[in-house]
Order: C-alpha cells, then sequence, then structure tokens
C-alpha cells in the first residue's frame, strides 16, 4: 500500500467512527433487554426429567391453566436465594415447572434437597437450548405461561419476597 | 456573590486561552516574536483564573449554597464536610471544571520547566494546549455551567449520589483528570513536533516525562477505582469490563506503548510515525472516554446524567482535536523519516513487539466496547459483550507479553548477543517453575490458564528482580525495574485471588455457622446502627481458621437519607495479603439473613501492584527531573548513586 494512504487511515478509520457515534447520539437507552417472546406461543421441546422429576414438554404448558416456569442452575447463587421464594408460590397454590440449564443430574439433585423442591416437573437441558426458546438473558428467570402454552410474562433475575404477589397478579391475569 | 466571581473568573480564563492558542500561533507565523511571547503569560493568567472559578465553586459547595443549582441538586446540608468538598467534582460540571484545572495547571508547568526545545517550540505547544482548553471552556460555559443559579433557592439540596459518598472517590477522578490532561500534554508535543518538525531523539527525550508522569497518575487512579468498585459495589470482584472502566483502561494502554516506544525514539531515532501516532490516540481515547462516559452512548454501571446536546458538543470538539490532529499527521508524517532499521534481535524489536501487543489489546477491548452499539445500529439486536469474550482475548496476550517483558531489560541495544540470555534467565525460569509447582500441588490449583498465571507472574517478577540487584542501576532502570515487578504482582494477587478464591452464600440466623474450606463464619449479631446521613442494618460476622486469630467482619445495609438510596457495604478484614469479604443482604422472612462471603487469598496484591507500577513511573520521572536540577544539586544527588555501584 502507498505510504501516504496509510498515513491518512487513522483519519479515514476516526471520521467513520465519529459520524457512526453521532448518529447514534440521543438514542433511548434499555438497560434491561426484555424477552421477545412474551406474547408468543413456547416453541416445541421435550425434556427428559432430572432428580427424580418427571420431564417437561411444551405440551405440559398447555394444559389449560397458567403455570409458572422457572429456569434455575445449581451453579447459580441467586437460584439458591430465591428457593423460598418459589416454596411460598406454590404455598399459595401456583403450579411451577423448572428447567435447569447448563448442568448435570447429579448437581441438579443435590441442589434441590438442599435448597427444596417447588416443582412438579423438571425439564434438563444440559445444552442451555431454552434459554433461546425463553428468551431469557440469563438466570434465573421466571416465566408465566398461559393455559394455552402462550408466555404471558418474564420476571428477570430473582424472586424476592416482594415480588411473589406480583407474580401471583400475573398468573391471575393470565387465566 | 462568590459564584458570579466564579463565572467571571471563568470567562477570563477562557479569554486567556484564546489568547494563549491564537498569539503565539499568528507571532509565530508572522515572525513575530512579540506576539509569539504571550503565550507563557496567557497561560499564567489562564491557569489563575480557573484555580479562582474552581475556588468559587468549592466555597459554593462546602457553605452549601444551595442559590447555585449544582449544588441544590449534587449536596445536602447534611453531607459529611469531606464529600461536601469532594462533591465538587463528583459530578457533570464540576468534574469538566476540574478537568479545565487541571488543564491550565499542565499549562503553568509547561510554562516553567525550562524548555529545552526552544522557546519557539514551548510557545508552540502552548498554543495547541490553549487551543485544546479553549473548546473545553467554551463546553463549560455554553454548555454546562457549574454557576448556574436558581431564584427562589431551595433551603435544602438533593444530596449526592451515596456510592460516592466514599474516600475512594475523592481521589479517583482528579488521579484519571491529571493522568488524561497530561497526555493532553504529549498530544500538544506531538502536533507542536510535527508542524515545527523536529521529531526525533531530542523531542522523544522532552515528551516522555509529561508521558510519564500522566501514565503514573493514570495507573494510581484506574487502580483506586478498580479497589473503590471492589469494595463499594459489593460484588466482589474488581474488575467487571465495564465500557466506563474500558474506556479509562484504553488511554492507559496507550499511555503504555507510547512510553516504550518514545524509549526507541530516544536510543535509536526509529518508530517515529508510529510514535506520533500513539501520542494523538492517547490523548483522543482519553477524550473518547469522556465522551463515552458523558452521553450516556454506551451502557453502563456508572450511570450519569444523560444528555445528548452535550454529547454532539464533545462530537464536535473530537473531530476539530482529533480530526484535526490526524489530519496533520497524515499531511506531516510523510515527512518524518522512519529512521533507521534494526535487528531482530535488539532491544528495540522487542519494544516493538510490546508495542503490538498492546496495541492489539488495546484494539480488542476497543472493539469489544463498541461492538455492541454498532450492532445494535447495523441490526438492531441488542446484545451485551462481558468478561468471557475480554478475558480470552486479552489474556492471551497479555501472557505473551509478560514473557518478552522479563527479557526485553536485558538485551542490548542494535544488535544482541543472546548468550548471556540462558544465564540472565535462569532465576526467573526457576521461579516460574516453582510457582507452578507448589501452586498445583499443595495448593491444588488445575486448570492451564491459573498455572500460567502463577508462572508468568513469578517469571516477570523475579526478572525484574534481579535487574534492580544488578550493577550500576540507575534511577530510570530502577523506576522501569519496580513497575514491571508491580505488573508481576498484580498479576500474582488476580491469578491468586481467582483461583484460590472461596465463596458461599447461605441464608444465616444469629447464631449460625457456615464452613468455608479451612474456615468457620459465624453470624454473632444483626443490629441498626446509625452514621451522619444514613442507618444501616450492620450484622457482626465472626470469621475464623483454625489456630487463628478471628475477625469480625461487619458488612452493612445502608439507606441514606438524601437522597433515599439504599447501598451495600461489604464488611471485610485483611488475612495476610488477601481478604475475607461479607456481604450482608435481605432477611427472608423468617429470620434468616443472606449473607454472601468470600474468601480472597492475596487480592490486596492487585492494588499494590498498581501501586507499585505508578510508583517506579514517578522514580524514573525523578530521574528525568534531575537533569533539569542546578549543577550542584545534581552533584550531590549523584553521590549516593555512585556509593550503590
Amino acid at each position: 500500500m502507498n505510504r501516504r494512504l496509510i498515513l491518512l487511515l487513522p483519519l479515514l478509520l476516526f471520521a467513520g467512527l465519529l459520524i457512526f457515534m453521532a448518529g447514534n447520539l440521543g438514542k433511548p437507552q434499555e438497560a434491561v433487554v426484555r424477552s421477545h417472546m412474551v406474547g408468543k406461543p413456547v416453541a416445541d421441546f421435550a425434556l427428559e426429567g432430572v432428580a427424580g422429576a418427571p420431564g417437561l414438554a411444551a405440551s405440559d404448558l398447555a394444559s389449560g391453566k397458567p403455570v409458572l416456569v422457572n429456569i434455575f442452575a445449581s451453579w447459580c447463587l441467586p437460584c439458591a436465594v430465591e428457593a423460598p421464594q418459589l416454596q411460598a408460590l406454590k404455598d399459595k397454590g401456583a403450579t411451577l415447572h423448572g428447567i435447569a440449564v447448563r448442568d448435570t443430574p447429579e448437581k441438579v439433585a443435590a441442589f434441590l434437597a438442599r435448597h427444596g423442591n417447588p416443582f412438579q416437573r423438571i425439564g434438563n437441558d444440559d445444552g442451555g437450548r431454552m434459554l433461546i426458546a425463553f428468551g431469557a438473558s440469563g438466570v434465573p428467570e421466571t416465566y408465566v405461561v398461559d393455559g394455552e402454552g402462550i408466555i404471558r410474562h418474564q420476571h428477570l433475575g430473582e424472586i424476592r419476597p416482594e415480588h411473589v404477589p406480583e407474580l401471583l397478579a400475573e398468573l391471575e391475569k393470565a387465566r | 456573590m462568590i459564584p458570579e466571581i466564579g463565572h467571571f473568573a471563568l470567562w477570563l480564563a477562557a479569554a486567556a486561552a484564546l489568547l494563549q492558542a491564537v498569539a503565539p500561533t499568528v507571532g509565530l507565523w508572522r515572525n513575530d516574536a512579540g506576539l509569539q511571547r504571550l503565550a507563557v503569560p496567557a497561560a499564567v493568567a489562564q491557569g489563575l483564573f480557573t484555580a479562582l472559578a474552581f475556588a468559587a465553586l468549592t466555597w459554593a459547595f462546602v457553605v452549601s449554597d444551595f442559590s447555585v443549582k449544582l449544588v441544590a441538586a449534587n449536596s445536602h446540608s447534611m453531607k459529611p464536610d469531606m464529600y461536601r468538598f469532594t462533591g465538587v467534582w463528583a459530578n457533570h460540571e464540576g468534574s469538566l471544571l476540574l478537568w479545565v484545572l487541571v488543564m491550565a495547571l499542565a499549562g503553568l508547568a509547561i510554562a516553567f520547566t525550562p524548555a529545552t526545545l526552544g522557546s519557539r517550540f514551548r510557545d508552540r505547544v502552548l498554543s495547541v494546549q490553549g487551543l485544546v482548553a479553549l473548546g473545553f471552556f467554551a463546553f463549560l460555559l455554553l454548555a454546562s455551567n457549574p454557576f448556574e443559579r436558581l431564584s427562589p433557592a431551595p433551603t435544602e439540596g438533593q444530596g449526592l449520589n451515596p456510592l460516592l459518598q466514599d474516600p475512594g472517590l475523592a481521589f479517583h477522578p482528579p488521579l484519571l483528570y491529571a493522568g488524561y490532561v497530561g497526555l493532553s500534554v504529549a498530544f500538544a508535543f506531538a502536533v507542536g513536533g510535527m508542524l515545527e518538525n523536529r521529531v526525533g531523539p531530542a523531542w522523544a527525550r522532552a515528551t516522555r516525562p509529561w508521558v510519564l508522569g500522566a501514565w503514573a497518575l493514570l495507573t494510581l487512579g484506574i487502580a483506586l477505582g478498580s479497589y473503590w468498585a471492589y469494595y463499594e459495589l459489593g460484588w466482589g470482584g474488581w474488575w467487571f469490563w465495564d465500557p466506563v472502566e474500558n474506556a479509562a483502561l484504553m488511554p492507559w494502554l496507550a499511555a503504555t506503548a507510547l512510553l516504550h516506544s518514545l524509549v526507541v525514539v530516544m536510543k535509536r531515532d526509529a518508530l517515529r510515525a508510529w510514535t506520533l501516532l500513539l501520542a494523538v490516540a492517547a490523548f483522543s481515547l482519553s477524550m473518547m472516554g469522556t465522551f463515552i462516559v458523558r452521553s450516556g452512548l454506551l451502557t453502563s454501571v456508572h450511570a450519569f446524567a444523560v444528555d445528548p446536546a452535550r454529547g454532539l458538543f464533545l462530537v464536535v470538539l473530537m473531530a476539530l482535536y482529533i480530526g484535526g490532529a490526524l489530519t496533520i499527521y497524515a499531511l506531516a508524517a510523510g515527512r518524518v523519516a522512519e529512521g533507521r532499521q534494526f535487528h531482530l534481535v535488539s532491544r528495540e524489536s522487542v519494544l516493538v513487539a510490546n508495542n503490538l501487543l498492546i496495541s492489539a489489546i488495546l484494539g480488542v477491548v476497543f472493539l469489544g466496547t463498541l461492538y455492541p452499539m454498532a450492532l445494535e445500529a447495523a441490526t438492531g439486536t441488542q446484545i451485551s459483550v462481558g468478561p468471557p469474550y475480554f478475558n480470552r482475548t486479552t489474556l492471551p496476550l497479555l501472557l505473551a507479553m509478560t514473557a518478552l517483558m522479563a527479557v526485553g531489560p536485558f538485551l542490548g541495544w542494535k544488535r544482541s548477543g543472546t548468550g548471556h540470555l540462558a544465564a540472565r534467565l535462569l532465576p526467573a525460569g526457576a521461579a516460574a517453575a516453582v510457582f507452578v509447582l507448589v501452586a498445583a500441588w499443595p495448593f491444588g490449583v488445575r486448570g492451564v490458564g491459573w498455572l500460567l498465571g502463577f508462572g508468568a507472574a513469578a517469571w516477570l517478577g523475579a526478572a525484574s528482580l534481579s535487574m534492580l540487584l544488578r550493577k550500576g542501576v540507575t534511577l530510570a532502570i530502577a523506576g522501569m525495574a519496580l513497575a514491571h515487578l508491580g505488573v508481576a504482582i498484580s498479576i500474582l494477587g488476580a491469578t491468586a485471588s481467582g483461583a484460590l478464591q472461596r465463596e458461599a452464600l447461605v441464608a444465616l440466623r444469629v447464631g449460625d455457622a457456615v464452613e468455608l474450606g479451612p474456615w468457620r463464619a459465624e453470624l454473632l449479631d444483626v443490629r441498626p446502627v446509625a452514621g451522619p446521613n444514613w442507618t444501616a442494618i450492620e450484622a457482626q460476622l465472626e470469621v475464623k481458621r483454625e489456630g487463628h486469630r478471628g475477625a469480625v467482619l461487619k458488612p452493612q445495609s445502608r439507606m441514606f437519607v438524601a437522597p433515599a438510596q439504599e447501598t451495600t457495604e461489604s464488611g471485610r478484614a485483611g488475612w495476610r495479603t488477601g481478604e475475607l469479604y461479607a456481604v450482608l443482604g435481605k432477611p427472608d422472612g423468617s429470620g434468616r439473613w443472606q449473607v454472601h462471603l468470600w474468601v480472597k487469598p492475596m487480592v490486596r496484591l492487585i492494588w499494590w501492584g498498581g501501586l507499585l507500577m505508578a510508583f517506579g513511573g514517578l522514580l524514573a520521572l525523578g530521574g528525568k527531573l534531575r537533569a533539569f536540577a542546578p549543577h550542584k544539586w545534581r552533584r550531590q544527588l549523584a553521590r549516593p548513586a555512585q556509593g550503590a555501584a
């Protein structure tokens, strides 16, 4: 390449960058990435059970009544934190299904033995594909799926005590 | 009245900056020595008036003058005195005022240090410096006036973000700004060097002390920021690859590369065009970092007030300064002959390799920081680029760099033999082998990455130490060896605290205990406590190791009064060079408290290493400043060095 051109290159690159940055000014920021799947039916899937629980398939979610689907993992600390709240939701009559992502059956079993098992069905998703199917940006996340298998609500992050009534209300709304 | 004086002083300072920019430029062009000589008095006036403006704003904060809008929005009468003072720069307008203050003081320093390249060059540099300052004065006065009044004045202010009410914050921004602005001097030297066609060994010798000082201050600022994030945010980490952190890291990387390439220009008169580009890039990245932080262009944990109009102003400033400098570069760098070629095995070729590696790290960080924004603009897809990307890409480069850093200083300039290398590097090789074995066997570290980290730290550390112990150590060599040793110590801290860390997240009742390896933690008590402008729930957590005295950690969950906001204050205690670190979470409703507990061996070494790097830089700078000292002093200073040799 011509030497003159090489010396011009930094200026050209900078000009491109500057135009690009100026064009992006003032765009609203979204700090939280919401799932695009809210309002859409759950993609078809069938997962094997884990820790003695029956497996989970898309058909289990279209059972006529709204359910909570909790995406969790034994390696995820906030998942341990929200365990009492999941139990509280179950005690108040909610149906919970779990999806264990990127995990091994032994570790999931040990996790549930330690923190309690509020789930009716648990799907073992060792590849983590369900994160994409639900549009999750991490674990834990909890979804309200209505009786027809349509995702109605996404809860990002751990469920704290103050979130329990919120989720119960979302379940009621999806009825 | 006093805020008006400050406002007026700011306008006068801007006028002085205008004079400083224009008079020498016209003087040099028209060969008018009278006009050219105005540069120094203009720099003095700019320095004095800016200091006056800064003092006026400080006064408004200290006496809580809530008729000043900025004070009302960012301060509170209940705030402790110290944070009323640091609150001056804990906001957009005040921090910009600090920026121009540091810049004006740098101008003063240029005016009063001996002009080793002649007064013509000094005046040229001052005019560039004045031009850059002028833009920031315009930004302050037209788009972010810190002295704006409120009428009627509120009786109470809105308070300062509690996360910022911390001693760490008192010094983090001023140090970073001093570093950025120090790089603006290197920028001015580069532009001046191109305009005056003076780029060469003498130019490099004159530029390097500024870069050294700026680099040392940036190192301190970044280390302090990392330490602040570590203990204040309560996430247990010390570096998060957040865009704002990267914004400070990138100028530091460019400055590091610049420091090393300047040596090549000094000693061998090679790499001129590349060095000029780095000098321009270092300050450009500082400006861009400030822009990224201030404009809200990127999503970050650092929530600053977002204002697109201000962002546009900064874009225009960057277009003028960076665009201008790169245009001069495209036109003038061709005149700068590339200097001499060099042999493959030589000090300079290792420095070139080091420059390439640092630039590669810089490029990788740059891409990772801007890629999410680019992707969203191009396809509308939102992604975030996080630690997995940065760690996987930068760490191998860093390892390669560490390997070379130990070798380079043992090589000669021009063309080096390699026969002596094996003997010189034997201690380093032995130390690396011992560290890897000790980590792998008694400590049970697995994972090639961790083991390489231990090895690299020992390799570089031993090589740097043996450099210090050699005969005829000058201040410059000692500074370099200490800075390299600092890098090794930081790597050791980062590796050990990562590889040997233990972590537990538990829900405890008062009286409950949890085992964490050889450690046992017991929750003694949870009780309310109060401070000047906050109340808190404080846990007392006794952590013990068998056969040792225990430490009581006191993590808090704080509720600040104004603004009403909760923060977590980590509870920490030292353990040798490591730390026990606890964060108190929420109660679970049945009398149990969430406690997040870490044992982080050697974690403090990360920041000690940073301090040592900065100290090494300052020591080498001391060696340079000696050149300015009168002869009598110089002889006195030289004597102990002879004694050591």
